[in-house]
């Protein structure tokens, strides 16, 4: 046994308190080379974040003058942000437009997007040099009601709380609590369609914070669509670090965690998400493409800032999108997985632009901001953690895997009792269509 | 669950009616027409034909806010070009220009509509009625006002475990008791003036009739981001002496501002057309089921 299936047997505390002893126990082999690199790693970057906090940014952050955001805003927030989007755009898949072919993938994406957004807003108290005051604008020290970043601080705040409840019943399988699973299950639709109008606003959001740097930003990236191209950046961003995390989690999790149907099903979806990627990327390109010629800024592509513009936009938007094409006309997932790579990189350089490369491009390299060493180890170290927190909840709950038994049927009974009752309501009413008032009678059918 | 075309055209009018009160759901734009209070906003003119570059401003400045003292017989400083730092909230530069040297002190700009009283999520930047732009205790330590100043001015503590924010004030403290900022009251050339913005502006045009060969026809803060509380005069264009000529007469806050307005509007249609999305999908299911079909 593997600890796995023991929720059935609980009936008391002590059992309850068994099962969480077992469960803290370290599953899988310890020894891995991905454990040797990243323990250290983290072990460093805990060491140096109290250094941090003791001494002040400072003493752990490079200090250029003409740049506010480092790579903690740069690239944790931003590019953090951005990949966590696949959490919304799967539960918008799975549960609005009720794809049920990719249910497999739901809950990945969603823990995913919860914990990337817990470390990285947890990041975001690195970042404030007054940290102690991050309840400020959410206790109402004050209301900033007009800023960008106010309205981002509470669409993430409340965004974490609707990933959570979406991720939630897979927590109350794990634990066997069946009465709080059949509460906690009802709330995910609303959690859903909260969580995407959030993610929509936040996502959108964060590049609105680049708005008002208006001269700071190179014409090439500075345009009043910003907001739209982060937002829709974020929608393939998102699926590609899903077919990332899809890919890397199918091969390196031991047999038992992963549902073999669930696996089996894992290519064909992935070659789904490639699509939507590529489409996705081809808007997004119209759209860039669009904005140059809008802003008349063909000139500028002949110049140093032009090229590394052009790499981006060709080499790692318009390339990937192709070869995600290219996977889903042969079927054939290996170019998809360089595709999903060669666009997870092109988000992070994007992102990173926007608040360091283009950033005040014109000024001259000893002026400019290069990261610390520290900043990039405590940087690891975040992302490490993360994989570590990811990895010890894929090990324990029915994330990869089919939830138990007991919440197979909890559900069915549900899906049964609704569409009953809309049964039941069905002919009274007479389910009409906006588009014309056409009459779809359910029993005639 | 079934929508009509009566119900769709209600709920699509009160989708409508719904957005209107939520464009008003963000208060609070400083419009400059609209200064709180109805008071005029303070301001300085800093005439650089004037000024001698004796850099008393400056020891004035960090004498009235307990800021390190410059040592100002020190004219080496003017060899490069000084940004405002943390512990300097003005600074004196010298320019090369075409009518040789000329010298021009830096220090917040005091927009009528600030970028940074708009990028702060805790006020903790806000535009006073009496004129100045000044920054609280209750601040993140974000630094979005960094970002978003149009001319660079708040500088961040960054070697201190609690780090303040530091810019000009423009003297609140005194000017709260009738007091004029500390650097006008010290300047020698009378290159300073202090006044309400109005007057300032007025006192400007005067000077650049009065002796159009002397200045450019041209008052540096009048009309820039939407007008600033520190207003320049010079005999070069203004290129010449550091500033910047693309920065538009917008204010800044207005570049957020169809982004902020449109918040509403997704948070209202966005669930309500996510929710609808869903039950047509949940009904497919539902036919498809009844067909005998699997889901």
């Amino acid at each position: 046994m593997n600890g796995i299936t023991t929720t059935e047997e609980m009936h008391s505390l002590k059992d309850f308190l068994i099962f969480i002893r077992s469960e803290l126990k370290p599953k899988g082999k310890i020894l891995t080379p991905f454990n040797l690199i990243s323990a250290p790693i983290i072990l460093l970057g805990g060491v140096l974040i109290l250094y941090r906090f003791i001494m002040g940014m400072g003493a752990v952050v490079h200090n250029a003058s003409e740049y506010p955001w480092g790579i903690w805003i740069g690239f944790i927030v931003m590019v953090g942000v951005a990949f966590a989007g696949g959490a919304y755009v799967t539960a918008f898949i799975v549960y609005v437009l009720r794809g049920e072919k990719y249910h497999s993938i739901v809950r990945m994406a969603v823990l995913n997007g919860f914990l990337a957004y817990v470390f990285y807003a947890g990041a975001i108290l690195l970042d404030l040099g007054r940290w102690w005051n991050i309840v400020n604008p959410l206790i109402g020290n004050r209301f900033g009601v007009n800023s960008v970043l106010f309205l981002v601080a509470w669409h993430f705040l409340l965004y974490m709380i609707a990933q959570l409840v979406e991720i939630s019943p897979a927590f109350a399988e794990w634990l066997g609590l069946k009465r709080a699973r059949k509460f906690l299950a009802s709330l995910t639709l609303g959690a859903v369609i909260i969580g995407i109008t959030l993610s929509t606003l936040h996502q959108s959001g964060l590049g609105a914070l680049f708005l008002m740097a208006k001269w700071k930003i190179h014409p090439l990236w500075y345009t009043e669509f910003i907001p739209l191209l982060f937002f829709i950046s974020s929608i393939f961003a998102g699926l590609a670090v899903v077919i990332f995390i899809g890919t890397v989690s199918f091969r390196v999790f031991d047999k038992d965690r992963i549902d073999e149907e669930y696996r089996k099903s894992w290519d064909d979806i992935l070659i789904d998400l490639g699509k939507a990627c590529a489409i996705t990327m081809f808007v997004y390109f119209l759209l860039q493409v669009l904005i140059l010629v809008h802003g008349k800024n063909w000139a500028l592509l002949n110049t140093p800032m032009g090229y590394w513009y052009l790499t981006e936009l060709m080499g790692l938007l318009l390339l990937p999108a192709f070869l995600f094409g290219w996977g889903v006309k042969s079927g054939n997932p290996a170019p998809i997985r360089i595709a999903a790579v060669l666009t997870m990189i092109g988000v992070i350089i994007n992102r990173i632009d926007y608040s360091i490369i283009a950033f005040k491009w014109y000024l001259p390299f000893s002026e400019r901001y290069i990261p610390s060493w520290m900043e990039v180890v405590i940087t690891l170290a975040i992302v490490f953690t993360m994989v570590w927190v990811f990895r010890w909840i894929v090990n324990r709950v029915p994330i990869l895997r089919k939830p138990p038994q007991w919440a197979i049927e909890q559900e069915q009974e549900e899906e049964e009792e609704i569409e009953g009752r809309a049964m039941a309501l069905a002919p009274q009413l007479g389910l009409t269509m906006a588009d014309g008032g056409k009459t779809i009678d359910l029993h005639k059918k | 669950m079934g929508i009509d075309r009566r119900t769709f055209l209600k709920g699509l009018g009160a989708g409508i009616a719904g957005i209107a009160p939520g464009g008003s759901l963000l208060p609070g734009r400083v419009e400059a027409a609209e200064a709180p209070g109805n008071k005029e906003f303070m301001g300085v003119i800093v005439d650089t034909t004037r000024c001698v570059g004796c850099r008393s401003c400056e020891l004035a400045c960090a004498e009235a806010h307990n800021l390190p003292i410059p040592d100002i017989s020190d004219t080496s400083v003017f060899e490069k070009n000084r940004p405002t730092s943390e512990t300097q909230w003005e600074v004196v530069n010298r320019y090369q220009t075409e009518k040789g040297e000329i010298f021009a002190k830096r220090q917040c700009m005091h927009c009528n509509q600030p970028g940074c009283v708009s990028a702060c999520p805790v006020n903790a930047m806000e535009k006073r009625k009496e004129g100045p732009v000044t920054w609280d205790t209750n601040c993140m330590g974000c630094r979005y006002c960094m970002i978003s100043c149009p001319f660079d001015v708040p500088k961040f503590e960054h070697n201190s475990a609690t780090p303040k924010l530091q810019k000009c004030n423009l003297c609140w403290e005194r000017l709260k008791q009738g007091e004029k900022p500390a650097c006008v009251e010290a300047c020698p050339a009378e290159a300073l003036t202090f006044g309400t913005r109005r007057e300032l502006i007025e006192e400007a045009n005067t000077r650049i009739y009065k002796k159009p060969n002397e200045y450019i026809s041209h008052i540096f803060g009048e009309h820039e981001v939407g007008g600033t509380g520190y207003l320049y005069l010079s005999s070069v264009p203004f290129e010449q002496i550091g500033f910047r000529s693309d920065l538009g007469t917008t204010a800044y806050p207005e570049y957020t501002k169809g982004f902020l307005y449109s918040v509403p509007v997704v948070l209202l249609l966005w669930p309500a057309f996510l929710s609808g999305v869903s039950a047509i999908t949940k009904r497919k299911d539902n036919v498809r089921r009844k067909e005998g079909g699997k889901v």
